[in-house]
Order: structure tokens, then C-alpha cells, then sequence
């Protein structure tokens, strides 16, 4: 993997190559590999190993940013001339802020972060993978299931380096497991990470897969409507994550935020706080944004009134001229920005659900319920309507009928039309929030949810 | 890059790989954008890697690097092989490959005008006049651009005797506008959602277009919309424009006929397919007027789907999907084919990139024009009362891609042949093979335009793929309509 100390020098043959008045290089890559089963047989297993150097550069207000995974001098040369070539026929943006010294993107030297780099995960071998996947394979034959899924592991830089002197630098590691079980008619799911592997264990995660699939044997079709759920913590990150993409500076300054109006006010129920927390011992990833400005804490909901929104540098440099300023709360950059130049501004990618002042275990959330549905994972969700973030979707791997405070049995997988501010505003109760992952949104630290009259609008036929 | 391809084959073998592949690809792209009258984006950028894919002991192993000095293509070998045995320890059956006689052959996508050599100012302009035109609108708030070119080039090479290189170039272009007022946002987009349309074409694509002359009226019809009545719930026959046709097909045709899916290869993330072997040749999967080919020649069309050869060397060839309504065909690979009964791959497997594995994908997957002259005018006129939906806002489908719901920008209701009222927020929802099988009526070939999927996610690691779909716009009877809003 490319070191600091590699990327420091290839900063200083970019620097020496450019004309340009001010130079950024963000440098990303690793070692990742994947191991992947199906039909309780390993049918894909993967490794790759990158590095992408993306050079920005600056003339008076002109920027624009080009990137290779080369990194012998002929291919430097050319992507320098590439990113001023593009620089130079732009036209000048008032609002393009100077690359941001140490000062300016926060504070210097190391940043205080829980480790996220595991010698250990780094380490892990095809064998130690296959070994994994034969336990879960174990765990399908024992219970005469098919099974599914993937085991990948990796470990993983980022890094900015300009010409104001700022260096910033991170390394982590991932693990990942995930797995489907199937029976003849129904079929369970679990997904775990952390950059951690030892955090993992995929003979549980099978056991809890395949107990869902058998569970859920021979479903039942029950009519649609709205039926009080049970959402576990992967059903909940995959369909809030649609509605982090608003909280963002950028997206109200464009008008096409659903916070629009709404910023100090009510939307969601009390018990509903959430913030965006890099430093969260449950969360992942770098602790600086796409032009090294050290990530803030943000709190985006208090007690269900939504209070901040996030902010790249430029984005809060034009918020304060806004006609939205007296409107949006606290106005300062925050460190979500994404790599310059982009369109989306920024976005809230640490999110951090605040635990509830009473929180339900699943099993106390389904004893409690009189006639609800437990749902295992949420799947292809799509938004309908933007303002209300009405989104659609579909149950999958493990829905079940919850009667008279127990599971009775699998039904079919129902379509949902919910909108999140309903959702969000008929919260009945919280489980203690865990690192969650999906396929739908990023990963989070989210409860488990009972939500009352959530909207089912139809049934599949499986 | 032949010499690059030696190394790892040699390695490969001798470490005792019973078959291997290399693909050596350079990748370079050109994106392009604007908000509100600014560049948003300006980026270019190149990625250069090779890959080794490997069968030993009866297994897969794949491995990747950036590195294409010697040593480095060496050890990538040499860890693909260490990954085949490791796959080796969980395995129930050796893989086997469907013959397929070794091809030596050059292939380029054909093109007018290389998008590459054409300046960036002169995009820039372009899409700045189209930004204007858009925000000349009262009520636009926002007016979004892009532009987009690609190349690929890759080099393939097998243990088998294998040697092609081929040149793969596309081109993107579209533009949305957005009108938010009270508590409603609307867009409308040119000529299609998703950044346009996509094809493997040069610039010429972007001239053919008319960009410019469409954006007056694509952003009057965004803030229009405000005024629209919403879309009724109920049941209607509802006509879909070749667009939305298009993504139609894509989520309920090409992904359940995509072998691996429905072999469960894919059951963990993008999910099965009701499609299971035995309704091969058996199933109506539509109406007799409905006839599909997943068609990866040159002679189909400029697609996202059209090329040479596939990524493991096979050529591309057309499959009949749904012929006169009759389920015909699936994508296939070497590895998949004997499954279905073929002794030959369909040709459909393609990677991302350099570091990923390739995988069954959709090539252009296309419903064939109707025989007997019909314009989208003639089929309004000849509706008695139904609903028009034209250009896709959201999309969704079940796990077995049975249950699907599709919501578009804008709708019409029809009326005794007529557009008597303009409706915002239309949806339509259904079960695939009802659906099919409810189609009346499609366009002929003056209607037909192969359109560009650019974003088709499937894998672990997930890869991003284009594909391509021909459609004309087709009615459909009984359909349900309005779902998305039910109960709000």
C-alpha cells in the first residue's frame, strides 16, 4: 500500500510539475479481497490492489481536478497538464475559497480517533476467508439450507496533501460478512462489519440467518395496508440513510432539500436525536473531508426537531450571503465536504442515532405488539415524492406476523410507500443503537424500531 | 500489452492453473457538468491495471493490480492461483467451461467524431447555453447539465490461444430542471433521466440530440407540473414512451433472464429470479406482440451493450429472449451454459474495469418494433381513456423481480383519443408476467431509439455497468395505477 511518506514525495513531483497557483492531491487506494458463496460452494473470490493520485489545481478562482493510478513521472506530467488544461477554460467562480491551510481546516497534528487499522484484518488470508465460509456452509447443511453471501476483508488509505501546507493522512481496515440463507420458499439474512475481524463472528450470523429462513417457511399472504412494524436496525439505515442527502448546506441553497422551511422546527417524534460523529467508537472512516477540514460533531436532529445541517467551506461561505441565513441554524464548515469541484456540496456520512431514554429489546418490542410485522432488511428503495421523501420499496429475506406479543409465522414480502417524516414521527420504541450495514444506505449506529402504521401497498407473490 | 498478458499466463501455468485469462485495460473519462450557470464538476481521469483469472483445482481465484511491471504481474498470477486453491476447500463440483474456439481479432466501436479531441470549451459552452435556456424559465430553481465520454481499451488474452483487442467508446449527455414552489419539487429531464442518453457512439451523439432546442420546453413543463392535477389511483391503460419502456424492460426482463441470478450465484445481494430452468420454452411471458433479443452486434445499434467480444473472449451474438410472447432465452456464460442445454456462452460476460471479475450483464436488451406503421400520435388517437407516462423518476422491483413500481416525471390523461389534461406524479405498478402479457399495442420502427443505461449495479464488489434497451412506446390494458400514493 502507498505510505505517507510515498505520497508526501509524489506530492512534492506534483508541486514541482504544476503551474498552477495552488495544488491538491488527494491520494485513496489499498488492498481489498472477497471471497463470495453461493450454493453452499465458493463461486467468485476476488483480490485487487490500488492506488488513485487525483490532482487538483487552481488559477484565480478556476479549478478543476484529474486523477490516474499511475505513478512513474511521464504519467504525473500528464495528469497535472490534464487537471490545468481543464483549470484554465473554466470560468471563474466568486465563490471558490483557497485550498485550506492546517490552520483553517482544524486542528494539527494527529487526530484523536478511536484505531481503526487492525494488523490482524490486514493480514487475513484466502484461507483464513475460506475457512470462514466453511463454517457457514456448516451451519446451511446442518439445517439442509442453500446459502449465499460473502466474506471480504481490506485495508485502505486516504489522503490530502496541497500546496498551503496541509497533510492529512488515514488508514483503516474492513471486514465484512454477509449471508443468506434459503429454504425452499423463504429465505434469512445478517450482515456484519468493523474494521475489526476478530468483532465477527460468522457461525452466529449463520445461525440467526438460517433460524430466519426456517422461521419463515411457507408464508402466508396477508393484505396490505398500514400494520405496525417492527424494523430491525438494517430495515431502519437502509431507508433513513435517503434523507441525509438533504442535510446539507448545498441542497437547501439548490432548493431541492425537504429541510427547506422546516430547519428549528418539529418533523419528527420526541424521541427521535441524531447526530453525525466520526469519532463515534461504532463508526468508520476518515476524519477529514474531501479538501482535509477536520469532521465536527454535528447534531441534525434534537427531540425531533431537525437543528443543523452540514457544510463544506464554499457551501457556508455562501450560506451567510443566503436569503436562508437567519433560517438554518448554527452556519460554519464542518468538514463534510466531498472532493472539489462537485455539484452535491456535502453530505452527513457518520450518522449516530442517540440512544432512547427507555430502550426495547427487539423481543420486548415484539411482546409488546398486539398485531404488527417484524421485518429482517429493506430492499430497492426508491424516493417518490422528494418533499414529503415518500420512498418505495420492498420486505426481503425474513418478514414475519407478529400476533398477540409473538412471531407466528413468515408471510409474503410486502411493497412499501412510507414517507420518513410519518415514519419518523410515529416512533413507539428504540432498541439500543448497534453498527449496522445494509445494501441500500452507509453504514450506521441505528436501533431497532417500532413504527405504527407503517404504509404496506402491496403483495408480492413470494 | 501482449508482453504483460505473457507474464501472468506463464506464471499462471506454471503454478498449475488448468485454464487462465488476461485482460490488460486502460480506462480514461471526460465528465463535465453544470449548476445554475456555474461548472459543477470538471474532472478527467485514467485508470491503467490487468487482471489474471484462473481456474486451479477445479476453482476460481481472481487477482488485480495496478502494477504492470513484471514483477508485480508475476505475483498477481501467482496470488490468483493461491485464491483458486483456497476456493478449492469449499467447492462441490470442478468448474467446466463451455468450448469456444480461440479468437485473434481487433474491434473498435465505430465513430464519427472522438469525443476526446473536441474542447473543453466548447462543452463548457454548451452547456452553459443549455443551462441558460433552462433558467430562462420562471420558476426553475435548479438546472442541472452533464456530459460524459469513456474508452476503454483492453487487451484479452487466454490460456486457450485467445488474443483480441478491442476499443470500446461512449458518449452521455442530458440536462434536468426543477421548479420548487410551496411544499412541491418537480423536474423535468432531457431526453431522458439519469444524465441522459448513453450510447457507444463519438460527439456525433451529443449533435444528434438537439440539446439545446429541447430545454425551453423541458423546463416550462417542470414548472407547469405545479399546476397539474395529481395522477388518480385506479386502473387504467396506460401507454409508456420509448424511455420508460426501456427501464422496463431493464428490471423485469434483463435481470431475471441473467443466468446467475437465476442460479442463485447472485442470492445474497442482487437477489434471484422467478425465471427458475424449468419455464424455459414453456412460459408466456407476454403478449404475442411482444418479442425480445438480447443483441450485443453492431447491426442492433450504437447500444451500451454492443461490442466485439465479451470479456472471456466469446463474440457477441443476438439470443431471443421473448419471441411472439414465449420465454426463449437467458444470458449466458462459458461457465453457465450447459445449465440451459447450449454447448456455447450467449456472450454477456463483461467487468467494470480492470480489477473486477466479469459477470453475466445484460447486453442491449431490446423489445422489437411493432410491424404495421404506428406513431405515438396514431396509438393516443386510437386510446379511448388512458394515462400517458413519459420519462422515469423512481424505480423499484422485488428481490425475484415479480412486484415492480415505476413512477414517471409527467403523464397525460387520454381521452377519446385526445390529451385532455397534464398529470404530475404518475405511478403504475404490477407483477412482471401480467404486465407482459397486458401489452396491446407498440410502435413501429420510426419510434423505436435504443436508450443507454448507464448505472446498472450487480456484483460483490458491486459494478457499475451500461446496458442498452431499444424500446418504442407500447400500451399496456388494465393497469394499476397510482399505488405509489395509496394510502397517504
Amino acid at each position: 500500500m502507498l505510505s505517507r511518506d510515498q505520497a508526501a514525495d509524489i506530492f512534492d513531483r506534483i508541486r514541482r510539475l504544476a503551474t498552477a497557483d495552488e495544488v491538491e492531491v488527494h491520494f485513496s487506494g489499498g488492498k481489498f479481497a472477497l471471497t463470495r458463496f453461493a450454493n453452499n460452494t465458493i463461486h467468485q473470490n476476488v483480490a485487487e490492489e490500488n492506488h488513485i493520485v487525483s490532482v487538483r489545481t487552481v488559477f484565480g478562482g478556476r479549478t478543476a481536478r484529474a486523477s490516474t493510478n499511475r505513478l512513474d513521472d511521464e504519467s504525473l506530467r500528464q495528469v497535472v497538464k490534464s487537471s490545468e488544461n481543464l483549470a484554465k477554460v473554466q470560468h471563474p467562480d466568486p465563490d471558490l475559497l483557497p485550498v485550506p491551510d492546517p490552520h483553517e481546516a482544524g486542528m494539527t497534528g494527529e487526530v484523536p480517533l478511536p484505531v481503526r487499522h487492525f494488523e490482524q484484518t490486514a493480514a487475513i488470508t484466502p484461507e483464513l476467508r475460506a475457512e470462514g465460509v466453511k463454517k457457514i456452509v456448516g451451519v446451511a447443511d446442518q439445517h439442509k439450507l442453500t446459502t449465499a453471501g460473502v466474506f471480504s476483508s481490506g485495508a485502505s488509505f486516504e489522503g490530502i496533501i496541497n500546496s498551503r501546507g496541509l497533510n492529512r493522512w488515514h488508514t483503516q481496515t474492513s471486514a465484512e460478512v454477509s449471508i443468506t440463507m434459503l429454504a425452499e420458499d423463504s429465505s434469512g439474512w445478517q450482515k456484519a462489519n468493523s474494521p475489526k475481524v476478530a468483532n465477527l463472528d460468522p457461525s452466529r450470523l449463520a445461525e440467526v440467518a438460517a433460524q430466519k429462513a426456517m422461521d419463515s417457511t411457507h408464508p402466508k399472504e396477508i393484505p396490505a395496508g398500514k400494520y405496525t412494524v417492527i424494523l430491525e436496525p438494517a430495515a431502519v439505515l437502509d431507508i433513513v440513510g435517503f434523507m441525509f442527502w438533504d442535510y446539507s448546506g448545498m441542497a437547501i441553497l439548490d432548493q431541492r432539500s425537504f429541510l427547506i422551511g422546516r430547519m428549528g422546527k418539529k418533523l419528527f417524534g420526541d424521541n427521535v436525536t441524531i447526530f453525525d460523529d466520526v469519532t463515534h467508537p461504532l463508526q468508520a472512516g476518515s476524519p477529514f473531508d474531501g479538501e482535509g477540514v477536520l469532521r465536527h460533531r454535528v447534531p441534525l436532529v434534537e427531540s425531533g426537531i431537525v437543528r443543523r445541517v452540514v457544510y463544506a467551506r464554499a457551501t457556508a461561505a455562501r450560506m451567510k450571503k443566503s436569503e436562508h441565513r437567519d433560517n438554518v441554524g448554527p452556519i460554519e464548515a464542518t468538514g463534510h465536504g466531498f472532493p472539489l469541484p462537485n455539484e452535491t456540496g456535502e453530505m452527513p456520512l457518520n450518522i449516530v442515532f442517540a440512544p432512547a431514554g427507555n430502550p426495547q429489546s427487539l423481543e420486548q418490542m415484539i411482546s409488546s405488539a398486539e398485531r404488527g410485522v417484524l421485518v429482517t432488511r429493506l430492499w430497492y428503495i426508491r424516493e417518490v415524492e422528494p418533499f414529503e421523501k415518500m420512498m418505495t420499496g420492498m420486505t426481503r429475506d425474513g418478514t414475519f406476523l407478529v400476533e398477540n406479543g409473538r412471531v407466528t409465522g413468515g408471510i409474503r414480502n410486502f411493497r412499501f410507500n412510507e414517507s420518513l417524516i410519518h415514519m419518523l414521527s410515529n416512533v413507539e420504541a428504540m432498541s439500543t443503537p448497534v453498527r449496522s450495514c445494509g445494501e441500500e444506505s452507509f453504514d450506521m449506529v441505528v436501533p431497532a424500531m417500532k413504527v405504527r402504521d407503517f404504509n404496506f401497498t402491496e403483495v408480492t407473490k413470494f | 500489452m501482449k508482453h504483460v498478458a505473457n507474464w501472468a499466463l506463464n506464471v499462471a501455468a506454471l503454478r498449475g492453473a488448468r485454464y487462465a485469462d488476461v485482460r490488460v485495460v486502460a480506462q480514461r473519462g471526460r465528465s463535465l457538468s453544470t449548476k445554475n450557470g456555474k461548472v459543477g464538476s470538471a474532472s478527467d481521469a485514467e485508470s491503467v491495471g490487468m487482471n489474471v483469472r484462473v481456474i486451479a483445482d477445479g476453482a476460481w481465484g481472481f487477482a488485480a493490480s495496478a502494477n504492470l511491471g513484471r514483477a508485480a504481474v508475476e505475483a498477481t498470477a501467482a496470488k490468483a492461483v493461491e485464491i483458486a486453491r483456497a476456493s478449492a476447500r469449499v467447492k462441490r463440483d470442478d468448474i467446466h467451461l463451455a468450448p469456444e474456439k480461440p479468437a485473434v481479432a481487433e474491434w473498435n466501436t465505430p465513430f464519427r467524431i472522438d469525443p476526446f479531441t473536441t474542447s473543453v470549451e466548447q462543452n463548457i459552452d454548451l452547456l452553459l447555453r443549455i443551462d441558460a435556456e433552462l433558467r430562462s424559465v420562471a420558476g426553475v430553481t435548479l438546472a442541472e447539465t452533464n456530459l460524459s465520454f469513456n474508452r476503454e481499451e483492453q487487451w484479452f488474452v487466454s490460456s486457450e490461444g485467445s488474443d483480441i483487442h478491442q476499443t470500446k467508446l461512449s458518449t452521455g449527455a442530458g440536462y434536468a430542471a426543477y421548479a420548487f414552489a410551496g411544499n412541491e419539487i418537480q423536474k423535468r429531464s432531457y431526453p431522458n433521466s439519469f444524465g441522459g442518453q448513453w450510447q457507444n457512439k463519438g460527439y456525433e451523439l451529443v449533435e444528434e440530440l438537439r440539446l439545446v432546442e429541447n430545454a425551453w420546453r423541458t423546463a416550462e413543463e417542470a414548472v407547469a407540473l405545479h399546476k397539474a392535477d395529481r395522477c388518480p389511483e385506479g386502473t387504467f391503460d396506460v401507454i409508456l414512451d420509448g424511455s420508460q419502456l426501456g427501464l422496463q424492460i431493464h428490471e423485469s426482463i434483463g435481470h431475471p433472464i441473467e443466468l446467475d441470478r437465476v442460479l442463485g450465484m447472485e442470492a445474497n445481494f442482487a437477489g434471484t429470479s422467478f425465471l427458475t430452468l424449468d419455464k424455459l420454452r414453456k412460459l408466456r411471458y407476454g403478449s404475442d406482440l411482444v418479442n425480445v433479443v438480447a443483441d450485443a452486434r453492431q447491426e442492433h445499434g450504437p447500444g451500451l451493450g454492443t461490442f466485439g467480444f465479451d470479456d472471456e473472449g466469446v463474440a457477441a451474438q443476438c439470443t431471443p429472449i421473448i419471441t411472439s410472447g414465449l420465454f426463449t432465452g437467458y444470458l449466458s456464460s462459458r461457465e453457465t451454459a450447459h445449465t440451459i442445454g447450449e454447448s456455447r456462452s450467449g456472450g454477456t460476460l463483461r467487468a467494470e474495469g480492470w480489477n473486477r471479475l466479469p459477470m453475466i450483464r445484460m447486453t442491449n436488451v431490446s423489445i422489437l418494433p411493432g410491424e404495421k406503421p404506428l406513431t405515438l400520435e396514431q396509438l393516443v388517437e386510437a386510446t379511448a381513456h388512458g394515462i400517458l407516462m413519459q420519462t422515469n423518476r423512481s424505480w423499484s422491483i422485488d428481490d425475484k423481480r415479480y412486484n415492480f413500481q415505476f413512477g414517471c416525471e409527467i403523464a397525460w390523461e387520454i381521452k377519446n383519443g385526445k390529451r385532455v389534461r397534464t398529470l404530475k406524479n404518475p405511478s403504475y405498478s404490477g407483477i412482471t408476467t401480467e404486465f407482459w402479457n397486458s401489452m396491446d399495442a407498440i410502435c413501429s420502427s420510426d419510434e423505436w431509439t435504443l436508450w443507454g443505461t448507464p448505472n446498472c449495479g450487480k456484483g460483490q464488489p458491486q459494478q457499475v455497468m451500461g446496458t442498452g434497451h431499444g424500446a418504442a412506446p407500447a400500451r399496456f390494458r388494465g393497469i394499476k395505477v397510482g399505488s405509489a400514493f395509496q394510502g397517504t
